[in-house]
């Protein structure tokens, strides 16, 4: 049961730490049509921003500055790459930001090279906040958890309750009007692609000193940040909140409990056979959770685009 | 070249309003006659030059790189019939050829099987495979083209390129498999000992599956996946399901992704994990767009021109999936159409009889754009020393030129190249824009 309670904080922190990365994805995607391949590279430039900043002026300066940095880069590449690709349609969009993911890494390996960068969790959050039976939970979960749900939070309320939000929600389904009403639409689309690219930076920031600031950091979370929004349904907020959490829980509890799949196939009646050497079906047999833990999500993915290709909680399909 | 009447060339069911606006004086629209010795020359030459090829470049690394262009160049135009004919865009791609790959392998392992048959027919199982794999995957990724064809094909993709580390009776785990292609039955002799004689089995395979596929995009299938990527709505009121001309190509496309790995197999004697992750189905995506998806050669050329740059720039400098990755980036912004279409741009050029009035503009034009771009390259070149270079090692060679990468000179050097390179490139390329519209306008003084 304890075990239970400190799998349920894990798999929340990974969740939520998906959910501001598939967040601003879903938001993109919504309003542009298109999937931004780059958008983890982002969350791993704010990474290293942060790191740089937290050099000079302590890691708080580094969480309140590089996020916005990596907004104006983000606000910059949609002003001056994706709005000069779109006249060339959807799939060389695509391909651009696939390109720009590519581009990044590169310049980050160029700029700080190649091994893991030593951006470690500020002092004042390097202890234990409490314990469960004699698990320690530390602090800076607590605070990723805090940071995560203000930021949804924060988000809901723009988007729903202020005017801003409004214009932004009207903009996203009907764009044509919008403009014939007066309002900035290449701007607003300017605004949101910053925005989103910034809590992607934001994410960035606080997952770096956990999950490590090294180049490859976008590539391990960028697949499964698309598979994300993808189960969510495309352009859904809550269906990305809702499948952020059921992957970062069934990824975390998928490695913690040693389920064998000869267990399984014996409690279905299968019989084990013999000698599994010569068997072509041995590394079946020996399968276990922690194993295939890192690639559940996808196929929970390629289910849901089979039996319910719009995600759970889309509307349109594509 | 034979002309026709055109109007017999029409095909039934065309309307008979383009019949009349169709003027047998304009070559434009003249349906293309089939003269055979038109259809048939770049092939012969194509072949010609294969086989010429291992005479004028002797040596053995030569031969590898040849080897690896095929490859790719098969790979990529098994990539294009999706991307350019098809408009479906595929993150995963590598997997079907490297199933074929190791399907091909596993044969290569079974040696009472292997040896009964020639190696020269050995891709075809690798295709086959390939095939077997798309048609799987096909059966439900094909319902949409689009964001959500990508996305299946990365998650599958993804999928795959995960199970090789899992699944280690098939895919080998991490250090992948390896088998001999020697133990096949000899093929009229040849056992392929030699690197040449795996080239010209390459070449071979090249030549007949670039000619397939070309076959292919003639037929009615393939010409309905091109209606199906321009307008799937209307292709359906046509009375095509789009779904079902989706998946042939994609079929097609694996199959012929197959063969590629087969010759993958048979050119290096190993697969591992790395032909089927994601990076691979990146790269040849790169490949086939820098080359151009809007022309059935352009995957060819970008295939050469990729695999040339990786293997030349990587021997010189640490930094060349950065430049690939510039290149790639401004193919996509600035040149959609890839080398191809920058060729195809000319054609006009050409029929008009005016090319020779853009080479000054083009020299006086490009040259300093490439000076400029030098003196940038050096630039990065020298920060990238300067940041990641061992200490006491300021020592460096960009261009044929060995300096100390600390003192000030160098930089102020290559800084005033750059500016001065591009500088003029920027002066120059208005006349350099006058010149090309004056190139492209019938008649005029001239």
């Amino acid at each position: 049961m304890d075990l239970i309670l400190v799998n349920l904080i894990d798999g929340l922190v990974t969740g939520l730490l998906l959910f501001m990365l598939s967040a601003g994805l879903t938001l993109i995607f919504s309003m542009m049509g298109v999937l931004n391949f780059a958008h983890a590279s982002f969350y791993m430039l704010g990474a290293y921003f942060a790191y740089q900043i937290s050099l000079a002026l302590g890691f708080w300066m580094g969480l309140l500055i590089a996020p916005l940095v990596v907004g104006v880069m983000g606000a910059g590449v949609e002003r001056y790459g994706l709005r000069r690709v779109h006249q060339y349609g959807h799939v060389p969009e695509l391909i651009f930001t696939f390109g720009l993911a590519l581009l990044i890494e590169e310049l980050v390996q160029f700029i700080w090279g190649k091994n893991q960068l030593p951006y470690a969790i500020p002092d004042a959050l390097n202890f234990t906040a409490f314990a469960i039976s004699g698990n320690s939970i530390p602090a800076y979960k607590i605070f990723m958890i805090f940071i995560s749900i203000s930021i949804f939070i924060g988000l809901l309320y723009v988007l729903t309750k202020t005017r801003v939000g409004m214009i932004i929600q009207a903009a996203l389904s009907y764009p044509r009007t919008v403009e014939a009403l007066g309002h900035n639409v290449p701007l607003i689309f300017m605004g949101v692609f910053g925005v989103g690219t910034a809590l992607a930076g934001v994410a960035g920031v606080i997952a770096g000193p956990v999950l490590g600031t090294f180049p490859g950091m976008a590539f391990v979370l960028g697949s499964i940040v698309f598979v994300t929004i993808v189960i969510g349904g495309l352009g859904s907020l809550w269906g990305a909140l809702i499948a952020s959490l059921l992957i970062g829980w069934i990824t975390t509890f998928a490695k913690s409990y040693n389920i064998e799949m000869e267990n399984i196939l014996t409690g279905l009646g299968i019989s084990k056979p013999e000698s599994l050497d010569d068997s072509i079906f041995r590394d079946f047999w020996s399968l276990t959770s922690p194993q295939i833990a890192d690639i559940l999500p996808y196929i929970l993915m390629v289910l849901i685009l089979i039996f319910r290709p719009a995600g759970l909680f889309g509307k349109r399909s594509s | 070249m034979t002309v026709s009447d055109p109007r017999t060339d029409i095909p039934k069911g065309a309307r008979p309003k383009e019949q009349i606006t169709t003027d047998p004086s304009k070559p434009a629209q003249r349906m293309r006659s089939g003269s055979l010795v038109l259809t048939l020359a770049p092939w012969v030459i194509a072949s010609v030059v294969l086989a010429i090829l291992p005479m004028v470049f002797t040596n053995n690394s030569a031969l590898t790189i040849m080897n690896q262009m095929s490859i790719t160049i098969v790979f990529a135009l098994a990539y294009n019939m999706l991307l350019g004919q098809g408009g479906m865009l595929s993150f995963g791609h590598a997997v079907y050829a490297g199933v074929g790959g190791f399907a091909c392998m596993h044969i290569m392992n079974m040696s009472d099987f292997f040896s009964t048959i020639p190696l020269v027919i050995l891709p075809v199982f690798g295709g086959l495979f390939g095939m077997g794999l798309a048609m799987i995957v096909g059966a439900f990724s094909t319902r949409n083209a689009g964001t959500v064809f990508a996305m299946i094909s990365l998650g599958v993709g993804e999928l795959i390129a995960a199970c090789s580390v899992i699944i280690v009776a098939f895919f080998g785990g991490e250090e992948g498999i390896s088998g001999d292609r020697t133990y096949a039955q000899p093929f009229f002799g040849v056992e392929f000992l030699q690197q040449i004689e795996v080239y010209y089995l390459t070449a071979g395979w090249v030549v007949i599956s670039a000619a397939l596929m070309y076959l292919w995009s003639r037929t009615p299938v393939g010409r309905m996946a091109n209606a199906v990527r321009d307008n799937p709505e209307r292709a359906e009121f046509l009375g095509y399901s789009s779904r079902w001309v989706r998946f042939y190509s994609f079929v097609a496309s694996g199959f012929f992704a197959g063969v590629s790995g087969g010759l993958f197999a048979i050119n290096y004697e190993i697969l591992t994990e790395e032909n089927l992750n994601t990076a691979s189905s990146g790269i040849i995506l790169l490949v086939t767009f820098l080359g151009g998806v809007g022309f059935f050669f352009g995957p060819i050329i970008g295939a050469i021109a990729f695999t040339l740059l990786q293997t030349v720039l990587s021997l010189s400098t640490e930094l060349w999936a950065f430049y690939a990755g510039v290149l790639f980036l401004s193919t996509v912004m600035f040149f959609p159409g890839g080398l191809a279409g920058l060729l195809m741009m000319h054609v006009p050029v050409f029929k008009l009889g005016k090319a020779s009035t853009l080479i000054m503009p083009y020299l006086k034009t490009l040259l300093p754009a490439a000076i400029g771009l030098m003196g940038l390259a050096a630039l990065v070149e020298m920060t990238f020393h300067y940041r990641h270079g061992a200490t006491g090692d300021n020592e460096m060679t960009v261009f044929w030129t060995t300096f100390d990468s600390h003192t000030l000179m160098p930089w102020l050097v290559a800084g005033a190249v750059a500016l001065i390179g591009l500088g003029i490139a920027r002066a120059t390329a208005p006349a350099l824009k006058d010149a090309w519209n004056e190139a492209n306008t019938a008649g005029g003084a001239s």
